[in-house]
């Protein structure tokens, strides 16, 4: 498929699209799904049917909206409506009013700050358009970026947008992108890869799946992009096999792809070409771990390895490796289309864009967000999510997960970015955001996240290995009440010894939980060890130890 | 001083100017130098992994720590070997090896032979201050002449790779996450069982403690014979 003809068919698409007057959208994101949004869908098609409005209302799947804890979500356009909690039985009753009143009962306001302070890059699609149809992505402007690039951009036109847009890695470290790709660029080699990590192991993250879920061209276009950026002929997008619909999207997408000619041989009609398959992952936190995924691809053990040489030098099979985020992959096509100095215009000095959170624990609205960098958390929190439920008080937010740390009241009003975060003890991870109130014991949330680093550490090397289990044991006797003063001391110097000594990035920030809890909630665990008690009533600290 | 000729690597170790090949790693050179760095998952002959943490050096101007066994020597690299900071996490790695299993020296057929025991000794540690794991480990005696015990196992992969890289027969592999990996024949089958195995006796040779062992040795009586990894390694050098 030509430009030419790409815009052909998304001209088609969209007056086919203006045809129906109304679309109504029904969410399949996997939280809506799972509430039960597909009878939703097929009963309101049914209801629209039978009422004669065959031609008038469009009835489609689209991808995550974001509100997951509120689904299934339906909207209606172009009256801008949006309904939450839809069930199959409201359905003629929400098919009677397409046209008419709004059906108030089950009507979510549409300016509401939740939808009104979010910008929308990579998730620009999401909502909007039928996932599983690549007319509706191109339709929407897809691989417009990608054909436009093959007719008239040079690999290093490419790379230097990428650069001048600011676009940092979203999977966690936030790495400069450009630079990345001007590196496997430069490296010298016959054969180079790019890979997609899609494997998303934080607890409580779900950005990465939705986008493969909702718009799983825009993954493959920035992949596409991103391998003739760096001279790759082959691709593979490595995502957990417990993300059964994203994977089955992603294979219907590549499929639909190949059969538009764009991907596989002569791309667009240049002499480009580029393959891509999908690698399914156990479900293993450290094989989003660059090296230890890349042994997986590989059909090896997924365990890390040291770094250097880096992915860029030495990756699959020896040979110069990109490997980015999906979110980062999901901002490409925007970058090349747009510029990367209109990206580069939204954030802040050092951290350019929008990043995708998934917010959820204490928080009235949790769900799928994506804000523009150097928002604040108090606007994340209060404004976006709604603030605290049941007139609780706010304690904390956890960012980045089982690598990241806990961030107390007084930086609710920092501007966020990945500096800031990891000034004070934190890190951007790749976007959980987990929200606690004054019930939350914050020695619990350090043991929770050590539980959890124990059981993913690969157990390749001894301070991972162990040191997290002897970590994690301390923190159960502190929440037990049967730990003193020595074995707080003898925690604190493990923390350091496990950061410093661990083989790759889930020891060496295995600790970050635990090092942000003791900086910023000190006293709560001494009252655990001095006086027995725990300050937020969470911990069952026995009599014995009380006594 | 004239440049260095091609492939060859100037840099500095703990204060002194050292050369090198550009295709050594910091380990080989310090050895080379008569330096010595704690190791434990190295074997020369074998693949490097950087799993024991113990040879971490540390790097002018850089803040990661980084193995020896794996760091390449390169121009103007400067590496110290000894620190406090690096002594004491050199200790605090062997005394969580010592807590992870049941390490009972007395009653060994390693004891006094140990590439544990010889390192706690040579880092001076006399106690652990970490709790005992007490993990419940069985033995696997369904080989003709081999026993293993998990209980004195610390996980350094050298069974598995001399099997696999010397030996070629790979009847050694690692399973499980975390604290609760082991070390497996086959596919976890009892050794005696194994299709694969070879029965040459490389992995309880280059095992560094009594986890891999030969029947009818008693305490103290494993003497672990090596000499064989380096003259196989330069044989196959020299025919190369
Ligand atoms: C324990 C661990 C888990 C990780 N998990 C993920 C993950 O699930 N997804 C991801 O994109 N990156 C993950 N990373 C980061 C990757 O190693 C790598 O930096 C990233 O994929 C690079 O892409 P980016 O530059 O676009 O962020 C993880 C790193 C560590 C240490
Ligand atoms: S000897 Fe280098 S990490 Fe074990």
């Amino acid at each position: 498929m030509t430009l030419e003809e790409l815009q052909a068919l998304a001209e088609k698409t969209r007056a086919a699209a203006a045809v129906a007057g109304r679309v109504v959208r029904v969410c399949q994101g996997t939280g809506c799904h799972s509430a039960g949004s597909d009878t939703v869908q097929q009963a309101l098609a049914r209801e629209t049917k039978e009422r004669g409005m065959g031609e008038a209302v469009t009835v489609m799947r689209v991808g995550c909206r974001g509100l997951c804890a509120s689904g299934p979500i339906v909207s209606v356009s172009p009256d801008n409506l949006l309904y939450r909690s839809v069930e199959a039985s409201d359905a003629p009753e929400l098919a009677a009013s397409l046209g008419g009143e709004p059906l108030e009962r089950l009507r979510l306001p549409s300016d509401s700050p939740f939808f009104a302070r979010q910008k929308k890059i990579a998730l620009e699609n999401l909502g909007q358009i039928d996932p599983e149809s690549i007319e509706d992505y191109i339709a929407a402007g897809g691989y417009t970026a990608l054909l436009t690039a093959l007719a008239s951009m040079a690999p290093a036109e490419i790379i230097q947008q990428v650069s001048v847009s600011g676009l940092r890695g979203r999977g966690g470290a936030g790495y400069p992108s450009g630079l990345k790709w001007g590196t496997v660029a430069k490296a010298a080699g016959a054969e180079k890869y790019v890979v997609c990590n899609g494997d998303e192991g934080d607890p409580g993250a779900f950005m990465d799946r939705s986008v493969m879920e909702g718009d799983p061209h825009r993954v493959l276009e920035g992949m596409t992009l991103a391998a003739y950026a760096v001279g790759a002929k082959h691709g593979f997008v490595y995502v957990r096999a417990e993300y059964p619909l994203a994977v089955s999207r992603l294979r219907k997408a590549i499929r639909q792809a190949e059969q538009y000619g764009l991907l596989g041989d002569k791309i667009g009609g240049s002499d480009f070409g580029f393959k891509v398959e999908l690698r399914l992952g156990a479900g293993a936190f450290v094989c989003g771990e660059e090296t230890a995924l890349m042994a997986s691809v590989e059909g090896q053990r997924g365990t890390p390895r040291p770094r250097p040489p880096f992915p860029a030098q030495a990756g699959l099979w020896g040979c110069p490796t990109l490997i980015n985020n999906v979110e980062t992959f999901a901002n490409i096509a925007p970058i090349v289309r747009r510029g990367g100095e209109w990206y580069a215009a939204i954030g802040t000095p050092k951290s350019k864009g929008t990043k995708v959170f998934a917010l959820s624990g204490r928080v009235v609205h949790t769900g799928l967000i994506e804000v523009p960098m150097g928002i604040t958390l108090r606007e994340i929190i209060f404004e976006i999510g709604g603030g605290i439920p049941d007139g609780k008080k706010f304690k904390a937010v956890q960012t980045g997960g089982p690598s990241g740390g806990c961030v107390p009241e007084k930086f609710l009003d920092m501007p966020l970015d990945y500096d800031s975060l990891v000034s004070i003890g934190s890190i951007m991870g790749s976007g959980g955001m987990i929200v606690m109130d004054e019930t939350s014991c914050m020695v619990d949330v350090a043991r929770y996240f050590m539980d959890f680093c124990t059981g993913e550490s690969c157990g390749k090397c001894v301070p991972c290995r162990v040191g997290t289990a002897q970590m994690h044991r301390v923190l159960d006797d502190i929440t037990r009440g049967t730990a003193s003063e020595g074995d707080l001391a003898r925690l604190e110097e493990l923390c350091d010894m496990v950061r410093n000594t661990s083989l790759c990035g889930l020891g060496q920030s295995a600790p970050n939980p635990v090092i942000t809890t003791l900086r910023y909630f000190r006293d709560e665990y001494e009252a655990h060890i001095r006086d027995k008690r725990c300050p937020a009533g969470r911990c069952r600290i026995s009599q014995e130890a009380a006594a | 001083m004239s440049p260095a000729a091609p492939g060859v690597v100037t840099f500095v170790m703990d204060g002194k100017d050292v050369s090198a090949r550009a295709d050594q790693t910091v380990l080989a050179v310090a050895r080379e130098h008569n330096v010595a760095i704690p190791t434990l998952c190295a074997l020369e002959g074998l693949s490097t992994v950087g799993a024991c943490r113990l040879c971490l050096v540390e790097i002018a101007g850089s803040p990661k720590l980084q193995p020896a066994c794996v760091l390449k020597a390169t121009e103007g690299l400067n590496v110290s070997t000894r620190s406090e900071r690096l002594d004491k996490y050199r200790k605090m790695i062997v005394e969580l090896l010592l807590s992870e299993r049941n390490h009972v020296c007395s009653v060994c057929v390693s004891n006094g032979h140990c590439d544990l025991q010889s390192l706690a000794q040579s880092l001076g540690i006399d106690h652990v201050r970490f709790p005992y794991l007490y993990p419940s480990f069985a033995v696997d005696a369904s080989h003709a002449r081999f026993t293993l015990d998990h209980n004195r196992c610390v996980l350094c992969t050298r069974c598995v790779r001399v099997c696999d890289e010397v030996e070629g027969a790979h009847t050694w592999d690692v399973m499980g996450r975390g604290i609760r990996s082991q070390v497996i024949t086959g596919l976890k089958q009892p050794w005696g069982e194994s299709e694969s195995c070879t029965t040459c006796g490389k992995c309880v040779q280059v095992c560094p403690t009594g986890a891999l062992s030969e029947k009818g040795k008693s305490v103290a009586e494993m003497r672990k014979r090596r000499d064989f990894l380096p003259y196989l390694t330069q044989m196959r050098e020299e025919h190369a």
